[in-house]
């Protein structure tokens, strides 16, 4: 039996590149563990209320989006609808056009990954650079973030200070402190060279028109401070309805995401600047992007568009831990990666519907998700889906022979006493690939078919007794 | 959040044991064990003979249509108002979680949820359906409790926890990263063998640095892959079943 693709990269994964995965998604999901049990004496309700809140969103975009739009144009905002990935990079490059701009600062957004912005706009002459310290260290690498919030959790140090050389950005040091300095300064001129800045949004409130983006850099603040145009790029999946709903978010974000009480600068932004304003973006446009999430909502997976994007179920799954994000072949890795990326992918469903096996159901990301995803089912639904179109993926044994067993009484025991042939065979020679590869790397038990039902009619017969089957 | 909540409430000392693939197939003891285990408890145990599996290895494959097939026939097989008890938190989860799940949009999903709701995982019956916490004998031994990953969401790690703590002589034992997972996962054991056999190497190094005497778990299938991969590697660690730890307590003196 062939194995899954992901269990195959995990198997080839450098020493390296494991170790340097496995560590940083351990320690997140230790240090968000413990602040949030010490700060909160049931976090669990948190996660709930947080969860039907955006579930309410989910549900009732039909209102929420016509809301929003109506809050930030009041806000003096340009609202843009893009319906597909060329959609969006069109919005923004027509923007960037129509003003002439050549040189764009980005602050992160995982939706410019998901629309390969970079890329389009490098082709119409337009220079894109990443502000984030892992965006830009991925972006100088020619490489892709393996982790929605860590994008660089896959590299050491040493690589990065060796990156930097190559790169004309200092000798070799990979003090953390100097590569931060180093990027710090080649940054420092771009923002002031840039037309226009380009970020995310974490939240966006219908009520108010808030925009609110998160980061731990202010390179964001940046991007906006010495530019004459903010673009932002937002899932339509990101509104919240109110206000006050931050309170509940901003804390569980930050807490679940890099285990922080509050990440460390806030941005609420409410619209370009306002006459009487010193500083501050002139014109502002925000573009919803859509992108296949419509088509997620139409399906019995739309619990997925909760999702705030913490990266916590990425550190807290085994299986992310071993194989890292790269091998999910997709922008978003992890668990939730696994239910989202195949489902943006709308009929290109079967290129990733191998995505959803790569789990044991542990459930540990469902304990974790801020927005109380239940991930394990959605990955079940999506193995369903994939079963049901016949999309063929290695590694899943067939399951028809097992059920017509399974439902006939006289077989199953018969298959049970018949199951002892196992006990003479030579692993090579076992006629099931599935036992095969479960003996690849175990040992298989005796096989004992038939002796309990044996022992039970026995202990029936003579009351009392209440030995042990025999060995 | 418990996955189980809303299930009907144990009168009478009837049970159905569900003994699971794998004890009729592998494990006979742990089955014998749970049959002793309840008989203790003054319960009368029913086995009903038509039983297979509960479904789940296809509802984890994605076959959800031939899952379908194998849960029907369990619901028939388990038929009456009786509580079904089984030595397996998974199995356990299939029937109360998993199987209406597979049903929503089914006819009879209101006989697979009846089934659901009077299916115990075998430390949860004990403590949270029959109200016994503490267990008498004794057990010499440093236990490492491995709660595996289906009792997420439920009572029965509590459960194991509170019946192995309250046996005289035995001391549990913490372990690192106890809450990840051993790696078995069903069929993920067979798709994706290096990171299953990855990740319960892990356990097995956690649990072997805490240096218990046996590991235990509620679950057949986490034992079956820890043990199995501890014999490939050459790596000496005594595994049990929660049933018979609680079976073998019962014939020593506290």
């Amino acid at each position: 039996m062939r194995t899954q693709p992901i269990d195959q990269v995990a198997a080839g994964l450098a020493p390296e590149t494991k170790a340097a995965v496995y560590e940083g998604s351990k320690i997140g999901h230790e240090k968000r563990t413990k602040l949030l049990f010490d700060h909160y004496g049931d976090p669990d309700r948190l996660r709930t209320l947080a969860g039907e809140i955006k579930q309410h969103v989910v549900e009732n975009l039909d209102t929420y989006l016509p809301a929003v739009e109506a809050s930030l144009v009041a806000n003096g905002v340009r609202v843009h609808w893009a319906a597909t990935a060329e959609a969006a990079c069109e919005a923004v490059h027509s923007i960037l056009k129509a003003r002439g701009a050549r040189k764009l600062v980005k602050a992160k957004t995982m939706v410019s990954e998901e629309i390969e912005l970079e890329g389009y706009l490098k082709a119409r002459g337009i220079e894109a650079l990443e502000t984030d310290l892992g965006e830009f260290i991925v972006q100088l690498d020619h490489d892709h973030p393996s982790h929605i919030i860590k994008p660089i959790i896959h590299k050491n140090r040493r690589q990065i200070a060796e990156l930097f050389e190559r790169n004309g950005l200092g000798a070799y040091d990979d003090e953390p402190g100097m590569i931060t300095q180093r990027a710090r300064q080649f940054l420092r001129h771009k923002y002031l060279e840039a037309d226009a800045g380009l970020t995310g949004a974490n939240f966006v409130v219908a009520e108010s028109g808030r925009l609110v983006i998160v980061t731990n850099e202010g390179n964001s603040r940046f991007c906006l401070a010495a530019t004459r145009c903010h673009i932002a790029l937002v899932g339509i999946e990101k509104i919240l309805p109110r206000d006050r709903d931050l309170a509940l978010f901003l804390n569980l974000l930050a807490r679940s995401g890099t285990a922080q009480q509050l990440t460390v600068y806030n941005e609420f932004i409410l619209g370009p600047r306002a006459p009487g304003q010193p500083d501050g973006p002139e014109e502002m446009h925000v573009v919803f992007v859509d992108n296949g999430r419509t088509e997620v909502l139409a399906t019995e997976c739309r619990d997925i568009l909760r999702c705030i994007r913490c990266g916590a179920c990425l550190n807290v799954c085994p299986v992310y831990r071993q194989a890292g994000g790269h091998a999910y072949r997709s922008v978003y890795p992890g668990p939730v990666g696994a239910v989202l990326s195949p489902l943006l992918l709308g009929k290109r469903f079967p290129e990733k519907a191998d995505l959803p096996k790569a789990s044991s159901l542990c459930g540990a990301c469902n304990e974790v998700c801020p927005v109380n995803i239940p991930i394990p089912d959605l990955l079940l639904r999506l193995r369903d889906k994939a079963h049901v179109e016949g999309v063929k993926s290695p590694g899943t044994p067939p399951m028809g022979a097992w059920a017509i067993l399974a439902t006939q009484p006289v077989a199953w025991k018969a298959a049970l006493l018949g199951g002892r042939l196992l006990n003479h065979l030579p692993t090579g020679l076992i006629p099931i690939p599935a036992l095969r590869a479960w003996e690849s790397k175990r040992d298989l038990p005796p096989w004992r078919g038939g002796e309990f039902r044996k022992w039970l009619k026995m202990r029936r017969k003579q009351p009392g007794k209440g030995q042990s089957p025999p060995d | 959040m418990m996955l189980n909540s809303g299930r009907i409430p144990v009168s009478g000392r009837r049970v159905q044991l569900m003994a699971t693939c794998l004890c009729d197939a592998f494990h006979d003891d742990v089955a014998a064990a749970t049959v002793q285990v309840l008989e203790h408890l003054g319960c009368d145990v029913a086995f009903p003979e038509g039983q297979t599996c509960c479904g789940q290895p296809a509802f984890n494959g994605g076959d959800w249509a031939a899952s379908r097939r194998v849960v029907r026939h369990t619901v028939r097989t388990f038929s009456g108002s009786d509580p079904v008890v089984v030595p397996s938190g998974s199995c356990a989860a299939m029937l109360f979680h998993g199987a209406a799940l597979e049903f929503e949009h089914e006819g009879d999903l209101g006989e697979v949820e009846g089934l659901g709701r009077r299916t115990w995982e075998l430390c949860d019956f004990i403590v949270n359906g029959l109200g016994v916490s503490s267990w008498p004998g004794r057990f010499d031994s440093a236990v490492a409790l491995h709660r595996s990953c289906h009792t997420r969401g439920t009572a029965s790690g509590e459960a194991a926890a509170t019946l192995l703590g309250s046996i005289a002589g035995v001391s549990l034992v913490e372990f690192g990263e106890a809450e990840q997972c051993c790696g078995f996962g069903g069929t993920f054991s067979v798709g994706f063998p290096n990171i299953s056999a990855a990740m319960g190497d892990l356990k097995l190094d956690h649990v072997r640095a805490a240096r218990p005497d046996v590991l235990v778990s509620g679950d057949t299938g986490c034992l079956m892959h820890l043990s199995g991969l501890a014999a490939r590697e050459g790596i000496k660690v005594r595994t049990m079943h929660l049933a018979q730890v609680l079976r073998d307590a019962l014939g020593r003196p506290a």
